[in-house]
């Protein structure tokens, strides 16, 4: 089969590949309909998550028709169209039951190395370095789906792909982004990245019963985007200040949550040209893995007791973190990897009543084979590129 | 305020009760943690003061650390007997040779002492310990006499003390180990635990087959129950394989299981694995320490290379290879995990194009 393999930096290629074959008795075989290319992909293609080997497959969105099922799938069979969640999960260990899919115990074969950097580890992650698993991802033709039963969703046949293929990540994401600000009515929340997974995270707090979401970023389209598909309020931090901005708009008050949907590859200009320019340094001398630009000034901005809720993807260490802001001002942040099968049920909902299509964001659609121009529009944000979804 | 565990209240009111004394806690104020079963132990108890040791002894073999100390003793007697003043000369005294030789003596009966005290020799070692404060007060006097090279004086006086260092520290750790605070051989090489979402009961049997060791022990080909309480190890080495004999030593149904290599075997080890009710009813600890005192030579060289350099890390893979089988009946695997060559070594995460049997037939080895 075809599949868009990893060969480092800012290279990536579509090659013929092994076909998958069931592996473990709760193994599905998915034939992939429709796969899209993630913003943490990014992390990926500029070589900022280590452990990646030459030959990797790429890509952890995907759906398609089950073609093949282990001995142990009973609740799936072949010819069922489904999404599949990023995060590999068993259903049975201690944090499956509590539905924190994304810390599945069982499920990342590599669990020693990432105690080695984390402590502990998360779950497997498809195509997404050998710190979460090596397991092949899903920018291919087929893929090998553990755990069949719980990391599928079943898709009604009058929902199209695009509709339905973001419940694998960005959708849950954004939402779990959202959700984690613990929103009350009345509530303003700002969203630091106004990327896919922020578009989401800006749609869900107001599904969430935010009174008001501002987005943040410096990309016209995608402020664009944010003002017409999300209905937000948005900011420009290349032509304001974000921090005196949110004060202006909140009374000096501040936001009740903060998202940072950004993660460790910020940038920054005016304002932040100079803090920029200090991670950039850090980051190229090996003194500091992430950038945490939006973190701070989501901290910063945030209201007193206020929620900072971190959906971006941080990969190691920061630097300069306003612990004496978050600590004094009673601030609570809350993380994660999304536990995409505790949402997706519910997120389909939305979608099926009308609420909310995802199909939005996407502003690209080519062929697997065109993965490599994908990325590099994506990465550079050229032709205002914001989502792209491949078909095999 | 009175905080603890409903057992603990318990154990406490009993007390109190046991003294004479009124029962005075309030009991509405337990904060409750659920560690309430019956066999759950009263909190307030120490962990890890053991560590720093068990560090020491990860980098220094006492038992080696005695022999080469034996060595010098002898070497040093020979010396101080045979040339005094040649000995005298380094050290920077003008010496007395008869004290000397008297003390060269001292070495050698030392030194045959710990050849002669089995394989951990604490008393002897300890002896050791005395000639080296004896050795420290004569060149402390020696400092007094003008005519001695005090700059020879400093040197030898530097040398005796990180001699006594490494003294003290070996017969400490062989005294240690004669309390027998840490088992019959005295050496904690791996001691892992595992948190598994299933009852004592259900890991435990699946343990007590130890035909079972081998599905998840990477370094294990095989175990035979050959008898009552016996069995017939097989480690995989590379080109070939060592072998030894094993007797159950203790099985406590559902709590502890001790086994242990045969009088003789080729390979000596032992090995403990605890089954420990999780607190708050959260399935099973499993505790297991493991002692391996490789063969030497050329087996023994295979053992280590098997046992890696992070035999620590080694068991903890293991044991979650083992949890996967105990919650979910089989070992998960990745594309890039499926060499069958360990771990450590990664192949890019594509599809292998091998299907459920071969790769199943690569993780039974």
């Amino acid at each position: 089969m075809r599949a868009n393999c990893w060969h480092g930096k800012q290279d990536v290629r579509v090659e013929q590949v092994p076909d998958p074959k069931i592996l473990n008795k709760r193994d599905a075989i998915v034939k992939i309909t429709s796969t899209a290319i993630c913003g943490s992909d990014l992390h990926l293609y500029n070589a900022f998550i280590p452990t990646m080997k030459a030959g990797d497959v790429l890509g952890h969105e995907f759906m398609g028709e089950i073609v093949e099922v282990g001995p142990e799938v009973h609740d799936r069979k072949v010819g069922d169209r489904v999404v599949v969640s990023f995060p590999i999960s068993c259903g049975k260990c201690f944090f499956c039951e509590q539905e924190l899919f994304s810390l599945c115990e069982n499920t990342n074969p590599n669990a020693w190395m990432a105690e080695k950097m984390f402590g502990h580890s998360p779950c497997g992650i498809y195509g997404y370095s050998h710190l979460t698993g090596g397991y092949a991802g899903g920018q291919a033709e087929y893929a090998r789906v553990p755990f069949a039963d719980v990391g599928t969703l079943k898709v009604p046949e009058e929902l199209d792909d695009e509709q339905v293929l973001f419940l694998s990540d960005i959708f849950p994401t954004g939402y779990m982004g959202a959700e984690m600000c613990n929103i009350k009515p009345g509530d303003t929340v700002a969203v630091w990245g106004c990327g896919p997974v922020g578009q989401f995270a800006m749609a869900s707090a107001y599904l969430l019963g935010a009174e008001r979401v501002i987005g943040i970023d410096r990309f016209p389209e995608r402020l664009k985007m944010a003002r017409e598909g999300a209905k937000a309020d948005t900011i420009n931090y290349e032509q304001a200040n974000v921090y005196e901005t949110l004060m202006e708009m909140t009374g000096g008050r501040g936001p009740d949550g903060c998202i940072d949907a950004v993660g460790l590859e910020a940038h920054g200009t005016g304002a932040h040209g100079f803090e920029y320019m200090y991670d950039r340094a850090k980051q190229a001398l090996m003194m500091e893995t992430d950038r945490p630009i939006a973190l701070r000034e989501a901290i910063m901005a945030c209201r007193n007791g206020g929620t900072v809720s971190v959906i971006g993807v941080y990969g190691g260490f920061i630097d300069k973190f306003p612990m004496g802001s978050f600590m004094n001002r009673s601030l609570t942040m809350k993380t994660g990897q999304c536990h995409v099968q505790s949402y997706w049920k519910k997120l389909l909902g939305h979608i099926q009543a009308g609420e909310i299509d995802p199909s939005f964001v996407i502003t690209h659609r080519m062929k697997l084979d065109d993965a490599a121009h994908g990325f590099d529009i994506f990465c550079n944000k050229e032709d205002d590129c914001i989502k792209v979804v491949l078909k095999p | 305020m009175v905080i603890g565990t409903k057992r603990q209240q318990e154990a406490t009111g009993q007390q109190a009760e046991a003294s004479g004394q009124s029962q005075q806690a309030s009991p509405e104020l337990v904060i409750k943690d659920g560690l309430t079963g019956p066999e759950a132990p009263v909190n307030g108890r120490e962990f890890g003061s053991g560590v720093r040791q068990s560090l020491v002894k990860k980098y220094v073999n006492e038992e080696q650390l005695a022999r080469g100390l034996g060595w010098f003793s002898i070497g040093l007697g020979l010396a101080e007997l045979l040339a005094p003043r040649g000995v005298a000369k380094v050290a920077g005294m003008r010496g007395n040779t008869a004290l000397i030789r008297l003390f060269g003596l001292r070495e050698i009966a030392s030194g045959i002492a710990i050849f002669a005290g089995g394989r951990r020799p604490a008393g002897p070692v300890w002896s050791r310990v005395v000639g080296d404060a004896l050795d420290l007060a004569c060149l402390g006097a020696a400092y007094a006499t003008p005519e001695n090279d005090k700059a020879r004086l400093t040197f030898a006086t530097a040398n005796v003390l990180a001699v006594t260092a490494l003294d003290v520290l070996c017969a400490q750790q062989l005294s240690a180990d004669d309390d027998g605070a840490n088992g019959e051989r005295g050496r904690v090489p791996v001691n892992k635990s595992i948190i598994i979402n299933a009852a004592p009961e259900e890991v435990y049997s699946y343990w007590r087959d130890f035909e079972n060791l081998p599905r998840f022990m990477r370094y294990l080909e095989s175990v035979t129950v050959t008898g009552e309480g016996r069995s017939h190890w097989v480690a995989k080495a590379p080109g070939g394989s060592v072998e030894w004999d094993a007797e159950m030593t203790e099985d406590v149904p559902n709590q502890r299981i001790s086994w242990r290599s045969l009088e003789g075997s080729e390979v000596e080890t032992s090995g403990t694995v605890r089954f420990e009710p999780a607190v708050g009813g959260r399935g099973t600890v499993l505790h297991v320490t493991l002692d391996f005192n490789p063969p030497g030579g050329a087996v023994g060289a295979l053992f280590a290379k098997l046992w890696g350099e992070d035999p620590d890390g080694e068991m903890q893979t293991d044991l979650r290879r083992f949890k996967q089988i105990v919650e979910l009946g089989e070992i998960v695997v990745s594309d890039g995990t499926l060499t069958g060559e360990g771990y450590t070594e990664q192949r890019p995460a594509q599809p292998l194009g091998v299907g459920y049997g071969a790769a199943a037939g690569q993780l039974q080895k």
